[in-house]
């Protein structure tokens, strides 16, 4: 008697809860709305305008400082495609360790420095954490087998910014050429002064290993 | 009688041959001061020679050695980075010298389109220069020296 009861009892008001679920929803955003378009009775304009100040300097500032530890190379090494792959290929090389200690890390060559391309960078770079949490190079095979199309988009991002990542340190007014070996001295003066190549053109696989060159200019 | 004062004598003999050679301090140009039994301190590197100068064979067969620095230059299966510029097609450009067409030889002699696989690895006979001062000297002369012995403008 009583177990015919309940059913009865709850099974009643399940399916409209069930179908209030999305108008309350809609209920409250509709709520929401008419709240923000409401002006305060309660606080004052100079309050209002104060706190929101306030509140945009907080959370602009937070917005840059978590995009700022997402530019750092314990960032980028946090996750083991990084740090077992181009990393450890990077220690080896002249832009990890050299004889005044200047270094580049990750963001210096890999992300553009202002903010407007960086924030680009950053938007395609949601790519790679899905690549990341689908494991599309999560082993050492499944790098190498991807990495010349890897190398292909930083050589494209390169090439179309005229190396700007390299410029930032490496600027051509401030190379002293007599300090160079004879042959750079010749390179140099021939394609990089007059613009007709820029620094990826020939200093491809400075900071990491090469993909497999065939096919790509000026190798063979 | 004489045969122990022999004995004596040869004793005698060794004992002051190996305290010779204990007071003398065994060394030679090449380990430096240190005692035989020590590890001396390992020079400082020396510079590699980085230069865009061609250098003369000493025999016809040799290798050209490479006058330059190559510190760097990743030559293995995914690309080979002097062939950047020692290439046939890449010469014009470079205004390196081309690898020559032995290169492009199998070893049956038939010449192939690009380069052999057997001459792809260019440090196996191309080795660049040290600065280094060679501890010991070479009195190699090249052939033509010894051949200008006999011509009569030759040194004598």
């Amino acid at each position: 008697m009583s177990s015919a009861d309940i059913p009865q009892g709850t099974g009643a008001p399940t399916p409209e809860k069930r179908l209030g679920l999305v108008r309350r929803a809609w209920q409250f955003v509709l709520d929401l709305i008419d709240v923000l378009l409401k002006p305060s009775s309660i606080f004052g304009l100079g309050v209002l305008v104060l706190a929101g100040f306030v509140a945009g300097v907080i959370f602009w500032g937070g917005f840059n400082t978590a995009l700022e530890i997402t530019n750092t190379e314990k960032f980028c090494t946090g996750c083991h495609e990084m740090k077992d792959n181009v990393f450890a290929e990077l220690k080896t090389t002249v832009h990890f360790s050299n004889r005044s200690g200047v270094r580049a890390s990750c963001p210096d060559c890999h992300v553009p420095h202002n903010w407007t391309d960086k924030i680009a960078r950053k938007m395609q770079a949601s790519k790679e954490v899905w690549g990341h949490l689908f494991g599309s190079i999560d082993t050492r095979e499944k790098f190498t087998d991807r990495r010349l199309e890897l190398a292909l988009h930083e050589w494209a991002r390169f090439k179309a910014n005229d190396s700007l990542e390299c410029r930032n340190c490496h600027s051509a007014q401030s190379m002293d050429i007599t300090k160079q070996s004879p042959r750079a001295v010749e390179a140099h003066q021939r394609f990089l002064f007059t613009g007709e190549k820029t620094c990826i053109d020939c200093h491809k696989g400075i900071a990491h290993h090469l993909p497999d060159m065939r096919g790509v200019p000026g190798w063979q | 009688m004489i045969k122990k004062l022999a004995m004596m004598l040869l004793a005698a003999s060794l004992a002051a041959g190996s305290s010779t050679l204990l007071a003398q301090s065994v060394s030679s140009s090449l380990r430096g001061p240190a005692a035989l039994n020590d590890e001396g301190p390992a020079p400082p590197m020396q510079p590699m020679k980085n230069t865009a100068e061609k250098e003369v064979r000493n025999y016809p067969e040799q290798p050209p050695v490479i006058p330059h620095s190559i510190d760097g230059y990743q030559v293995d299966m995914q690309g080979n980075k002097c062939l950047s510029c020692h290439a046939r097609a890449r010469t014009a450009e470079s205004k390196a010298p081309m690898l020559s067409i032995t290169h492009f030889m199998d070893r049956d002699g038939q010449f192939l389109a690009s380069v052999s696989p057997r001459r792809y690895f260019c440090t196996q006979c191309h080795v660049p220069q040290s600065m280094a001062n060679p501890p010991v000297s070479n009195d190699f002369v090249d052939i033509d020296t010894v051949l200008s012995h006999d011509k009569p403008g030759g040194k004598r």
